[in-house]
């Protein structure tokens, strides 16, 4: 039941923002910020249930074991073999901490830079808050599909409605992008459970059900691959990835934190949940490929970001070469490489989205995003920089920083399963290095560029600065003290694992192909 | 005719004698409020009559008429939108005092028993009378009031085609009708599954039989008048011939296929699912190109009515579920989406409002309308939480089910193109209005009209998020009979 109150209360308190706009421009800014904060009020005991009833040290699962830590199953459209499943384990939890976190933050920082429209702008936010909350705990495939769908349209007007320049195609890019992919998986969810009828003679989609369904080696790839595409261009993976540059940099900052830091964790999540779980035979034998698609993502998308003179592409190219890493530890799949995952999906959200806020207020301030005509800003308004700088270095993966930890994981666990391919994953990180001192080089400090109005720039605002600290205080304790996350996790994760472990022989092939 | 006959008939015979007695009021006493009103309650009367029925079918009525759970449905969803395009079109002529406007409820009514009756049929020659009693009587309806200077210009264009559409579905019947020498479906049925080899007479006829019905579903590569007619024809006659017609259509030739077997026929399947795939393509791609409301969701229903191929193309009882919910969706969108074109209708314009320009800033100056339209056009665009996305899931449901692989691939693509053009139109409201004059909010809509819109999207919303009572009630209607 609690499960149903964290989908309900966003949805609910949209409805009540878009109303209350009418009203008073900022009713609405407080009913989100309220809505948020119960939620998270909701969300957080579950942490300590979680903790406190599951064996934290093992990491074997004995078979049948679960680590869901709430459930909730009601018959939706029974006729079709539909229900409402929701279930929540350690890796939904802190995906939907993660999110609220960041959904508070978009509120906060949109205080000032949204004036128009204000009520159905805070109605979109939550709503696609809601989507994103019901795409981590739905467990039925056409509900999760139903909430992949239901977050792309609130989403599409934060876009198109208070973006930049270029929103218009950019929004409907995005869409496009992300809806073609989802309805490739909704045939592949569907051919699925027709297979699941016809061996077992119950028309079902619960994922739980559907775990393990028998097929051949080739419908299980081609099956597997349509879930893969879609997930991959959310994610995005090259070279799915052409939407996002557009998106992040023509969205309004709140929508760029959002997307950036919980809409692409939804791609990895599928990965993590549904991919290799349901096809673990096929995801092993596809790994390779996978991977090198991983490899390719982070080096390419760096020399892209190096390239960037608009600071908000740099940040979003920068997101790409982020999630190669989180394909490369998905696809190498085992314990290390997916805690990797975990902590470089949450660090990645905090310190991008923190990147896009602080690129957000200088926009504000010196009203462009060109690099070119920044520089030296660190005199006048040294607080930003000074934030602007941690989260650069963040970025690039910093010891003490989460980000480390998480590319750190990811490249042991995958030295396990290539060597060759980390090995390049790790040059990913100096190409990261370049490109993150360059943006703290290149705006912050050097020579002052005169800015037209220099006179009246003014530091970060109290608000803004709450926002940062709470985020930079985060992101060093993940990076000091990453142990109570990856607890957090264990559990759904080790289960998870032994879903997606392949058949023996499979795994063995692959690990000598690789060597 | 046995009692029970009587009874299961009575919503159609309720539908005639409403007809004369609107005719008979209209020759008493002329008055549009009360032509308009009795002809909505008339409507209403034979929608609730529709349940009332229920008990005593499945009756065959004359070698002409059954009447079983499918026609409840389909007679329900064609007496519903005809109830909802009369409500509209009291407010659409509301607003225009030019010439006599009672005769239109009659035209309305008359076109509407045509419909209504078609699901019902199981004979050519009630399956003809239907059809020529709806489209001579749609004639009429879209030149009375049209909206343009030349109204005479859609009612020329529907009247050749139109009448070419009937030859040839005549010519086909007669032909099948030479072979076979019967002309009930039930017949036709038996004496083809009994025949060894196929009759080039009955090949011809069947091919036919498909040109003249792809005219009037409007399936590429038949599909050119469309777009003409429907910016030619008044907003809710252009919801009529949308709705009503086509879904009476769509209706009377999936029983034809099921009763008389064209479903076992390989190379007739093979025909029709090229059609389905060109119509799919077709009308996305040649939506993308339109700049005017109308046309583009002529574009758009022509798509549609590819996709629904795909459920008939499926068949089996999740194909004919699958289609029955999609037309529902299908019709609550277009209601809405016609309706709103309606009630943005300014009298005086030499057209209706329906240029994509006309549109920009309608989420600031009209709020209501523009995000209910948002709403309709994504349900259109089968995103959740409408009855498009559970639509358009039922329909790759059954088409997944009976392995239509390129029908399906061509149904993503199709839907993957549309979305931009729907998208287009909610681009254009959330744009800022173009001058300053037009902010001002010009006509309140009337409460009549922004309360149907209401229904209409409660509906969308309500089966959109909880589909299960719609599903089970196409199951207990439809799913009872084959």
């Amino acid at each position: 039941m609690i499960l149903l109150w964290l989908l309900f209360i966003p949805a609910v308190g949209g409805v009540l923002a878009w109303a209350a706009g009418a009203r008073h421009p900022d009713w609405p800014r407080w009913i989100a910020l309220f809505v948020l904060i119960i939620d998270l009020l909701v969300a957080l005991p579950l942490l300590s249930t979680a903790t406190s009833s599951t064996i934290i040290s093992s990491s074997v699962i004995s078979p049948g074991q679960t680590a869901w830590i709430a459930s909730f199953d009601r018959p939706w459209i029974p006729q079709l073999g539909i229900s409402f499943e929701l279930n929540l384990d350690g890796l939904s939890l802190v995906l939907i901490l993660l999110t609220i976190v960041l959904g508070l933050a978009s509120v906060i920082i949109s205080w000032t830079e949204i004036r128009d429209r204000v009520g159905l702008f805070h109605a979109n936010l939550l709503w696609s808050v809601t989507g994103v909350i019901g795409v981590f705990l739905a467990l039925d495939l056409f509900l999760f599909f139903f909430f992949w769908e239901l977050m792309l349209v609130p989403m599409y007007f934060l876009i198109a409605l208070w973006g930049h320049e270029h929103r218009f195609y950019a929004a409907i890019k995005f869409f496009i992008f992300t809806q073609g992919s989802g309805l490739l998986m909704l045939v592949a969810i569907l051919v699925l459970v027709f297979i699941h009828q016809h061996e077992t003679g119950h028309f079902t989609f619960d994922y739980l059900a559907l775990l393990g369904t028998k097929m051949s080696p080739t419908t299980a790839f081609w099956l597997m691959l349509g879930f893969f595409i879609a997930f991959a261009v959310k994610l995005p993976a090259v070279p799915f990835h052409t939407w996002l540059p557009d998106a992040h940099t023509e969205a309004p900052t709140a929508g760029s934190v959002l997307l950036a830091g919980i809409l692409l964790k939804t791609g990895a999540y599928g990965l993590i949940r549904f991919v290799v779980p349901l096809f673990p035979d096929a995801a092993h034998a596809f790994a390779p490929v996978a991977m090198a698609l991983g490899v390719i993502g982070i080096l390419y998308a760096a020399l892209l970001a190096f390239g960037q003179n608009d600071m908000k592409r740099l940040v979003a190219y920068s997101s790409v070469s982020h999630m190669g890493f989180v394909l490369l530890g998905v696809f190498a799949w085992n314990t290390l490489a997916l805690q990797g995952v975990v902590m470089q999906m949450l660090a990645h959200g905090i310190s991008t989205g923190a990147l896009f806020i602080l690129v957000g207020a200088l926009q504000e301030r010196i009203h462009t995003r060109d690099m070119r005509l920044m520089g030296g800003l660190w005199g006048t308004i040294p607080r930003l920089s000074a934030f602007g700088m941690m989260f650069a270095i963040a970025s690039l993966g910093l010891p003490g920083l989460g980000n480390f930890i998480g590319e750190f994981l990811i490249l042991l666990g995958s030295f396990h399963v290539s060597v060759p391919f980390t090995i390049i994953a790790a040059t990913g990180l100096v190409a990261g290095a370049a490109y993150a001192l360059l943006l703290v080089q290149r705006a912050f400090h050097g020579n002052a560029m005169p800015q037209p109005n220099a006179a009246k720039l003014i530091d970060l605002t109290a608000p803004h600065l709450a926002v940062m600290a709470v985020l930079a205080l985060t992101i060093i304790g993940l990076g000091l003290y990453p142990q109570p996350v990856l607890d957090e996790v264990a559990p759904g994760l080790a289960v998870l694992q032994q879903d997606g472990a392949p058949s023996a022989g499979v795994s063995q092939q692959f690990v000598e192909e690789t060597r | 005719m046995t009692a029970a006959a009587f009874v299961a008939f009575a919503p159609f015979t309720l539908l005639g004698v409403v007809t004369i007695a609107v005719m008979l009021l209209i020759a008493i006493h002329r008055s549009h409020r009360l032509t308009a009103l009795s002809t909505i309650i008339g409507l209403a009367f034979c929608c609730i009559a529709l349940p009332l029925a229920a008990p005593s079918t499945p009756t065959q009525v004359t070698p002409l008429f059954i009447v079983d759970g499918t026609v409840l449905f389909y007679s329900g969803l064609v007496l519903g939108s005809a109830l909802v395009v009369a409500v509209l079109s009291y407010v659409y002529l509301d607003g225009q005092a030019r010439g006599p406007r009672e005769e239109y409820y009659l035209l309305l009514l008359m076109a509407t028993l045509g419909a209504a009756v078609l699901p019902a049929s199981i004979h050519f020659a009630s399956f003809f009378l239907g059809l020529e009693t709806l489209s001579i009587s749609l004639l009429g309806l879209i030149a009375y009031v049209s909206p343009r200077d030349y109204p005479a210009e859609a009612a020329t264009k529907y009247l050749i085609l139109g009448g070419a559409a009937s030859a040839f579905l005549l010519f086909g019947m007669a032909l099948i009708y030479i072979d076979l020498g019967t002309m009930s479906f039930a017949q036709i049925g038996v004496l083809a599954r009994a025949g060894t080899q196929l009759d080039l007479y009955r090949l011809v006829g069947v091919a036919m039989i498909l040109t003249g019905i792809g005219f009037k579903l409007s399936l590429v590569p038949f599909h050119m008048w469309t777009p003409d007619i429907y910016e030619g024809a008044p907003a809710p006659i252009t919801g009529f011939i949308a709705v009503v017609s086509k879904i009476a259509v769509f209706a009377v030739i999936l029983r034809y296929f099921i009763l008389a077997g064209g479903q076992a026929d390989t190379a007739l399947r093979t025909g029709l699912a090229g059609i389905a795939i060109l119509s799919m393509l077709g009308g996305n791609l040649l939506a993308l190109l339109q700049n005017n409301l109308k046309r583009l969701l002529a574009y758009s229903s022509i798509a549609h009515f590819g996709y629904l191929l795909v459920a008939f193309l499926a068949a089996g009882s999740l194909g004919v579920q699958a289609a029955a919910f999609y037309l529902a969706a299908y019709a609550v969108a277009n209601l809405g989406a016609f309706g709103i074109i309606a009630l943005l209708n300014t009298s005086g314009a030499g057209r209706d409002t329906d240029r994509i320009e006309d549109y920009r800033g309608l989420f600031r100056t009209r709020p209501f309308l523009a995000g209910s339209l948002a709403l309709m056009l994504l349900s259109l665009a089968g995103m959740p939480p409408t009855m498009g996305f559970i639509g358009k899931f039922y329909l790759v449901v059954a088409g997944v089910g009976a392995g239509l692989f390129w029908p399906v691939a061509a149904l993503v693509l199709g839907s993957v193109i549309g979305l931009y053009y729907y998208l287009r139109v909610l681009v254009a409201m959330a744009m800022p209005v173009p001058d300053e004059q037009t902010c001002a909010p010009t006509a309140v809509s009337p409460l009549i009209g922004n309360a149907l819109i209401a229904i209409l999207l409660f509906l969308l919303l309500v089966f959109g998020t909880y589909p299960a009572p719609a599903i089970a009630l196409i199951r207990m209607t439809i799913g009872s009979t084959p």
